[in-house]
């Protein structure tokens, strides 16, 4: 067991330490100068120099890579060119958006996806299998900024019932935090959970077929107590799988819902990050996603074992 | 029970006479987040938006019209020969962090600015000062390298306004000025809110609060505006929907003028295009109503040289590049340069974009194909105006009265025209209004005869609004959002 997670730890710093790599050296390759975008049209070539120097961005792309990554090492992020904070401080305010965010979409796709893939497994075949499966072939086929928008439409600018968008802080209370979370969490997880349930149908269908069920039902039990005792615990591995990249692909991947409610999340602050070349910010979120997917797997992984005792033993 | 009751009715009553107070916050809404609040080390016009005229204020300041007004300085007086410029400040000024408001502030301010080692946006502004004195608290005497009509005009730009030193190190995400407004937060990512300063040394503004809220996604813009939660969008980045807004009594559209000359900026020094006579065929190829309504909805007004319309000195020069196709061919004939092809670079706003696709179809029908390229800023920035490697490419000067950077041959359009430095040098010279008109007017003929650009449309500020709020400004003749005189209506 130590030495299983000597060798995960292992792999883990060296995965960080390639895609620090990597994610320097794209950055280093798109044109754009931090400097000049910050100056702009009428700003004389001296001011821009000047500004370089102030934010060090003279160095040799080594020396600043290595100045980044030994930064990083002990915890600094480094200074925002644009916004003029550490990097730290700007990621700390939009985690507490983004991270809330990802939770409360992965906890209602899973709210949504296991009853629903219960249901249908348990009726394969039937009108109710159909009608979820042609659901959710729905849900995973609508754009979800377009579904976004649709719910801005009826419950904001119609209904009043929400704001269009926007994040008053949590310091407005846990209510309020979480009400301006709603319409987005909804959007996020819609098709989310309409892959879920699939998985979880199709995963429970699967082990339906394996002779303990048989076995199960053969010693008495009925279908509905095979399905729930015996069949859920064996077919949640590739739900835990999927949920894992579920909640990393939420965690990072939510820019375009960020933008239609105009929430100040981290996918937001990588875009206009990106677009106002403010790179030590792009190097270090993007670095910090990475250890968070990373970070996930490692927990997916440990989640298997406490699925799966088989899996606990053989490590 | 019957105590709670009595709790509840209270609460009720109270809540119902707040409402019944006229309101005195507002919301707006912006697309661009300010990358920081220091408007004197960025070019971002969000930074002005939020903080020009609420938060700091310089020696002089823009008009809703865009004359210039005192603002710090109480009045001025001119030497006989135009160099000295002695300021009398007002009395009792004070920073947000309570700090006396003094020459010396001033002194530092411009020193400051045209510093070696400065990183003002707009250091040009500055660069005719020759020394700057505090005579005492209240006369600042700044004495110019040559006479310059426009001195007070550059007073008032974003870039100019007056700082302390003590605070201006954390001015980035913490200003403190001498404005009507003080700051209460940014909440990064989502908004800015400001408050009224309640030891404003001028009248004081009818608004209590005031946050703007940054909203980049036209969409999302609509429904915020729909739904309430923005209370007025001043540059609204959705066109499309203006009608909407129009048929509805809830709102008020707001069209205006800005200082932004959209010109296709052509790059006079590249290979065929240093031919006088293919720049006119380009200028004659280009229609400009066409352009307007299919890239802006309408909103926008045709230009034929660098120069607001709405300026009194502005001259209508459009009869020069009139959109004659044939006469484009003829002279491309003349050139031998049939089957032409150029390289067209795009920006990212709507007005390159859309516009972009439009020109390049109206040169096509003269013969000449484009090659477009859809750049970021920051890539634009990079490979066109610094690197000057592009051919044509689509852009709005947003500065006002910027004629003058057609005097700078490295400018990245790459006009160089000794005839026309030396108007710019006499413009320099000139105080009296009507020789100052004469020059400027002589200054956008020699351009729009050299067809150095390609003059497209001076791009209009389209906003919307609670149909209840008054004192919005109607143009730009800055980039700002001055809240100083907005208010509800009862």
């Amino acid at each position: 067991m130590i030495r299983y997670l000597a060798r995960r730890l292992l792999s883990l710093a060296l995965s960080l330490i390639a895609a620090s790599i990597v994610i320097f050296a794209v950055i280093e390759v798109i044109p754009g100068d931090p400097a000049a975008y910050m100056l702009g049209l009428n700003a004389s070539p001296e001011a821009v120099e000047a500004l370089r120097d102030q934010l060090g961005l003279n160095g040799t792309a080594f020396s600043r890579y290595l100045d980044w990554a030994g930064g990083l090492l002990q915890g600094d992020f480094g200074q925002s060119y644009t916004y003029r904070v550490p990097v730290a401080e700007l990621i700390g305010e939009r985690i507490q958006v983004s991270l809330p965010l990802a939770a409360y979409a992965l906890a209602l796709t899973v709210l949504i996806a296991f009853p629903v893939g219960l249901i249908a497994a348990a009726r394969r075949g039937r009108p109710a299998d159909w009608g979820i499966m042609a659901a959710t072939q729905l849900g995973i086929a609508i754009p979800n900024f377009w579904f976004a928008m649709l719910l801005v439409l009826l419950f904001a600018v119609k209904l009043h019932w929400f704001s269009a968008g926007g994040f008053p802080g949590w310091e407005g209370g846990l209510a309020a935090g979480l009400k301006a979370l709603t319409l987005p969490a909804i959007a996020l997880a819609l098709p989310q959970a309409s892959i879920l349930a699939r998985v979880m149908r199709s995963s429970l269908i699967d082990t339906l077929h394996q002779d303990y069920i048989r076995t199960a039902r053969a010693k008495g039990l009925t279908r509905r107590q095979a399905l729930l005792r015996h069949a859920l615990r064996n077919g949640l591995i590739p739900v835990l799988t999927i949920m894992g990249l579920q909640f990393s692909f939420l965690l990072a991947g939510a820019i375009i819902i960020e933008n239609v409610f105009f929430l100040p999340g981290l996918g937001r602050l990588i875009f206009q990050a990106i677009t106002q070349r403010d790179l030590i910010v792009v190097e270090s979120v993007v670095m910090l996603l990475v250890f968070a997917v990373i970070v996930v797997n490692f927990v997916v992984d440990i989640a298997y074992g406490a699925a799966d005792p088989r899996l606990r033993r053989r490590r | 029970m019957f105590n709670r009751l009595k709790l509840a009715i209270a609460a009720l009553a109270l809540s119902a006479s707040a409402a019944l107070a006229a309101k005195d916050t507002i919301t707006l809404g912006m697309v661009l987040e300010p990358p920081n609040l220091d408007p004197t080390a960025g070019a971002a016009a969000a930074i002005d938006e939020v903080v020009y005229a609420n938060i700091f204020e310089g020696l002089t300041r823009f008009g809703p019209d865009g004359s210039i007004l005192p603002a710090l300085a109480e009045s001025w007086e001119i030497s006989d020969d135009g160099k000295v410029y002695t300021f009398t400040l007002h009395g009792g000024v004070k920073f947000h962090d309570d700090t006396e408001m003094e020459a010396t502030d001033v002194k530092f301010s411009l020193d400051r600015a045209r510093a070696e080692d400065s990183t003002n946006a707009q250091k040009a502004l500055f660069a005719g000062i020759e020394s700057v004195e505090a005579l005492d608290p209240r006369t600042v005497r700044v004495t110019l390298k040559n006479p310059d009509g426009l001195f007070p005009f550059k007073m008032a730009w974003g870039d100019a306004v007056i700082v302390a030193p003590e605070s201006i190190g954390k001015a980035a995400t913490h200003p403190i000025g001498t404005g009507p407004f003080r700051f209460v937060k940014w909440v990064k990512g989502d908004r800015v809110e400001i408050e009224r300063n309640p030891d404003y040394w001028g009248a004081p503004v009818k608004l209590s609060h005031a946050t703007f809220k940054f909203i980049s996604d036209p969409n999302a813009a609509f429904a915020a505006m729909m739904a309430g939660d923005v209370d007025a969008f001043p540059n609204f980045p959705a066109p499309e929907t203006l009608e909407q807004f129009r048929a509805d009594p809830r709102f008020r559209v707001i069209v205006g003028s800005t200082e932004g000359e959209t010109i296709l900026s052509t790059n006079n020094k590249a290979g065929p295009l240093a031919d006088i006579r293919v720049r006119k065929a380009i200028a004659h190829a280009i229609n400009r109503q066409e352009i307007i309504d299919g890239a802006m909805f309408g909103y926008g007004t045709p230009i034929g040289t660098h120069f607001a319309p709405h300026n009194p000195a502005y001259v209508d020069l459009r009869a020069l590049s009139k959109h004659d196709p044939e006469l484009s061919k003829k002279l491309l004939k003349e050139a031998g340069q049939e089957g032409l092809r150029l390289r067209l670079m795009l920006p990212p706003p709507t007005y390159a974009r859309r516009g972009g696709e439009i020109v390049a179809s109206q040169l096509r029908a003269v013969g000449i194909e484009t090659e477009i390229t859809n750049l970021e800023w920051a890539q634009w920035l990079e490979q066109v105006f610094k690197g000057k490697d592009y051919d044509l490419t689509i852009v709005s000067h947003t500065e006002p009265m910027d004629i003058g950077i057609y005097a700078r041959p490295d400018y990245y359009f790459q006009y160089d025209n000794p005839a026309f430095r030396d108007l710019m040098d006499q413009l320099n010279l000139a105080t009296a209004p009507t020789r100052r008109a004469a020059i400027l007017g002589a200054a956008q003929a020699m351009i729009a005869r050299d067809y150095v650009n390609g003059y497209l449309f001076q791009l209009a500020k389209t906003g919307v609004a609670n149909a209840k709020i008054r004192g919005l400004w109607e143009n730009a003749p800055t980039q700002a959002n001055d809240l100083t005189g907005v208010y509800w209506e009862e």
